[in-house]
């Protein structure tokens, strides 16, 4: 339980340090913003349109094939811990499961998902 | 009061620690609870104090061997060798102006750097200094750490999205595609080292002290060398650096995600970078190279700490030495040596490495750690030949195919009059075509 309170701890002082220098530094730094200043990089020209737009739909679905990957690879995590005390016919029981995981690799490569167009 | 002798001198912290109990405990009466809460936000204070320091010095580090790489001095100004060169960084950075773009989501925008930085620094609260020398022993230590990392993506997502910036927008798409693909082959990769901790004999394998350990007879890139350099790579990609850096690929979208950010803020971003650089060689040096393993630790763990941190600088080097030699390699190029190659190579690696760990285990019992260790490096050492041959295979295939294709399209055209003499054996042939640049 204690150990979990460190974390709790780390992760609060994690942001109160990275904040210090932050602040410290809009304390220190000018503030002298304009209309020129506080507009959108884009090598010397003006933007055009929106920047909030539909994307290119390649990235979407890598991140599907993702989520399903990493979910599964999560099952594989206590069966990795559990590794000592199992009999070799268990080990076999997650060969299978890793093949079917594989399954869906061949899957989605032969539907032609990961050709990026 | 814990009594000081020679052993204590060795183990400094470990007495530190204890004698500070005492006095809190024992002598002011303090309630546990509160000791505790001192103790831990005393260790918390210090660990990451020491890693947000780290960069200072790495950044110059890099600087420096990058310069050397490339036949320059690197900086060699402020301070002896240009030590103080981060630090003056630091000095110009608080006086630099703090710019929001106009039509930026403010709370977002503010966030980001924040939460990178987190996501870099709770990694430390799990790393193993020396025996008894960790920050939070939670037997989970792995899926943690793997969690902890996922928090960095979406930081870069956060700040690409909320500026408000075509380029910054599509550095936070290209973040998607990449460190989330390149997540897979590396947790693949961490299933390897937990499966031989196991089978070391280590009570919960997943916890990074036990791991370390389990390490105490031979490392585990002797044991599982294959499941090193799949995490390696994969952590390069992670952290966005060359060849992999197209997050921020300077010269196609500018600087990536971070393009509006400015003073303290790209600061921290340039923060959570460099220490992600330097944790990962922790990792790697905890997970693979045995951590604080090395001659004379048990009676001097204070030494741990020396051994971890020379190789993870070693570790380190190798990193730059990566960014110097590689160029950049293409979106698709990237995606398609993950999906393609990292990925189906880690699940073999995963499959080979159970099966042969299972039937030591089951018809050789006594042959102990090393024994197992060096049968596990025979079957990666075989696999890894097999991989290279298969693919030398399809190369070669690919090649012949692209030759056929070559000499049977029109002859005459004069495009091709190397093959259309009509004279080259295909031996030839395809000598010249190893020399011939790629179509």
């Amino acid at each position: 339980m204690s150990e979990w309170v460190f974390i709790g701890l780390f992760l609060v002082m994690g942001i109160v340090f990275p904040s210090v220098p932050v602040i410290a530094a809009y304390v220190l730094g000018p503030k002298k913003p304009n209309p020129k200043k506080t507009e959108t990089y884009e090598c010397g020209i003006e933007t055009v349109g929106e920047t909030w737009v539909q994307f290119k739909m390649q990235y979407y679905i890598f991140a599907l094939v993702f989520v399903i990957f990493d979910v599964e690879t999560v099952f594989l995590f206590p069966w990795a811990v559990a590794f000592d005390q199992m009999a070799l016919f268990m080990v076999v029981e997650g060969v299978i499961f890793i093949a079917l995981l594989a399954g869906g690799l061949v899957y989605v490569w032969r539907k032609g998902v990961l050709e990026w167009v | 009061m814990p009594e000081f002798t020679l052993q204590s001198l060795g183990d400094l912290i470990v007495y530190l620690g204890d004698l500070l109990r005492f006095l809190l405990g024992v002598q002011l009466g303090l309630p546990e609870l509160v000791v505790g809460l001192i103790m831990n936000l005393l260790t918390v204070v210090i660990v990451a104090t020491v890693a947000l320091l780290i960069p200072v010095f790495t950044i110059w580090l890099e600087r420096k061997v990058a310069g050397r790489f490339q036949d320059r001095l690197g900086p060699n100004r402020v301070g002896p060798y240009g030590l103080l060169q981060s630090i003056a960084d630091v000095v110009k950075l608080l006086g630099k102006e703090d710019i929001t773009p106009a039509g930026a989501d403010k709370v977002v925008y503010n966030l980001a750097p924040l939460l990178s930085v987190v996501s870099v620094i709770a990694i430390w609260a799990v790393i193993p200094f020396g025996p008894g020398m960790i920050g939070a022993d939670i037997d989970v230590g792995i899926l943690y750490v793997v969690a902890i990392s996922g928090l960095g993506t979406i930081a870069i997502k956060m700040g690409g999205w909320s500026s408000n910036n075509k380029f910054a927008l599509l550095g936070a798409f290209r973040t998607v595609a990449q460190l989330v693909s390149y997540e897979v082959p590396m947790i693949v990769a961490l299933l390897i080292p937990v499966i031989i901790a196991s089978g070391f004999g280590a009570r919960h394998p997943m916890s990074m002290q036990e791991i370390v350990i389990a390490q105490g007879n031979v490392w585990f890139i002797i044991a599982a060398p294959l499941a090193a350099l799949l995490f390696f790579a994969t952590s390069i990609a992670e952290i966005g650096r060359a060849p992999f850096d197209l997050l921020e690929a300077e010269s196609e979208i500018v600087a990536g995600f971070h393009i509006e950010y400015t003073g303290m803020k790209f600061g921290m971003w340039m923060l959570g970078e460099f220490l992600h650089a330097f944790t990962i060689c922790v990792l790697t040096a905890v997970i693979f190279l045995g951590g604080w393993q090395g001659p004379g630790v048990n009676q001097w763990p204070m030494l741990g700490i020396f051994y971890l941190f020379a190789k993870s600088f070693f570790m380190y080097f190798v990193v730059i030495w990566v960014r110097s030699t590689l160029p950049r390699i293409r979106i698709d190029h990237l995606l398609s040596f993950n999906w393609k190659f990292l990925v189906p190579v880690s699940l073999v690696a995963l499959v080979v490495t159970a099966l042969a760990q299972k039937a030591m285990a089951e018809w050789l019992p006594g042959i102990g750690d090393v024994g197992q260790a060096v049968g596990l490096f025979i079957v990666n050492a075989i696999l890894m030949f097999a991989i290279v041959e298969f693919i030398r295979r399809g190369a070669r295939e690919a090649r012949a195919q692209a030759e056929a294709e070559h000499g049977s399209g029109e002859p005459g055209s004069g495009a091709h009059d190397e093959v259309s003499h009509g004279e080259a054996s295909p031996g030839e042939a395809a000598a010249a075509a190893t020399h011939a640049p790629a179509h």
